[in-house]
């Protein structure tokens, strides 16, 4: 599959290693070219200075031929946003976004984008690990 | 009517203040303590500390029953969730979002946004109307009618000089509206007008249309 993920963060660049070690063609996108030092050496796909908020550089990551598309930026609305272009603009398959406020999260997830919180998740998770479970 | 704010820099502020003196009961919504203070130190009541894109604060001041929503801050983004929170949660009427980057207002429009005010292009028009080789600059767009008013210059070498009005190939739906001659007073043009050299021309046309009717107006 061909995955363009926006944001090289420590999940964005870990995401990216995951899908490249198992064959996928990944591109991945970031405003400051020095979060690439976080993908590793091995890492076969592309790394792309570029804003997702913004359709040029979205299409010189060959979005148009994107399976799926992934927002983990620290920005939740900035990954809203990029996942709105990716899905109503560009006609991306499947759309992934990270939104750390779950209020929001559960707002765009009525509005048809295929959303995470991690805060949910691993508030759950913690809750889960103390709780002795 | 009750109007909410999103964004107390410079735009937010001066769009109150203007708000306020027309009447209307007006909230600014800012994230920064500080400017928030100058804000009430010098109004009164009006500025709520928040976040413009969080439901609950959204909740808390009462957007339910706000007649207008309007999101000024420096980030499209930003721009775009707290009107899609003011619409989706809260069912305001009317959403207004200032765009900073002009590719977005389609997009905008998508996403259930009312209107886009679009900042860098009302500043680079009318910088570029004071431009003496700039012959073509846009007036106003009227986004629900999808029509665009453009202020055109016709240059003196123009084919269109000494051509009549109804002989020209206008765009579809484009019409003439007012000539500005370079002597004398404006006048409206009707089918027998003749074009002369330096008519500055006011004209209505589709946006789609835009381009064609600016290449027609200045053929040479």
């Amino acid at each position: 599959m061909n995955i363009l993920i926006m944001g090289c963060g420590r999940v964005g660049a870990r995401l990216a290693a995951m899908l490249d070690e198992n064959g996928h063609k990944v591109t991945i996108l970031d405003t400051d070219t020095y979060s690439f030092r976080r993908l590793p050496a091995s890492f076969s796909g592309t790394a792309l200075f570029g804003n997702g908020i913004d359709e040029e550089s979205l299409i010189k990551a060959s979005i148009e031929t994107a399976d799926v598309f992934v927002a983990v930026t620290q920005g939740d609305n900035r990954n809203v946003m990029a996942c709105q272009i990716a899905k109503h603009i560009f006609n991306v398959p499947r759309v992934v976004c990270r939104i750390y406020d779950p209020l929001r999260e559960e707002m765009y997830s009525a509005l048809g984008l295929e959303t995470l919180s991690p805060t949910k998740i691993i508030g759950e998770l913690l809750k889960e690990q103390i709780e002795g479970k | 009517m009750y109007i909410i704010i999103v964004g107390g820099g410079r735009l937010g502020y001066y769009l109150m203040k203007a708000l306020i003196e027309e009447g209307h009961e007006v909230l600014v919504l800012e994230k920064d303590a500080r400017v928030c203070k100058t804000i009430t130190d010098e109004l009164g009541s009006v500025c709520f500390r928040g976040d413009g894109c969080e439901a609950s604060t959204l909740a808390e001041v009462g957007t339910g029953r706000a007649d207008m929503f309007v999101a000024v801050t420096g980030d499209d983004e930003d721009n775009l969730v707290s009107c899609q929170v003011a619409k989706h949660k809260h069912n305001v009427p009317r959403t207004i979002a200032r765009l900073r980057n002009p590719k977005n207002a389609a997009l905008f429009k998508k996403l259930g946004v009312d209107v886009t005010v679009n900042s860098t292009d009302i500043i680079i028009e009318a910088i570029e109307h004071e431009v003496p080789t700039h012959p073509v600059t846009q007036l106003l767009s009227l986004d629900e009618k999808g029509l665009i008013i453009v202020d055109v210059k016709i240059p003196a070498r123009s084919t269109l000089v000494g051509k009549m009005v109804k002989d020209l190939p206008l765009p579809a739906e484009s019409k003439l509206a007012l000539i500005i001659p370079s002597k004398g007073s404006a006048h409206v043009p009707v089918a027998h007008t003749i074009l002369q050299p330096g008519d500055q021309i006011i004209a209505i046309t589709p946006s789609q249309h835009g381009d064609a009717l600016e290449k027609l107006l200045r053929s040479t």
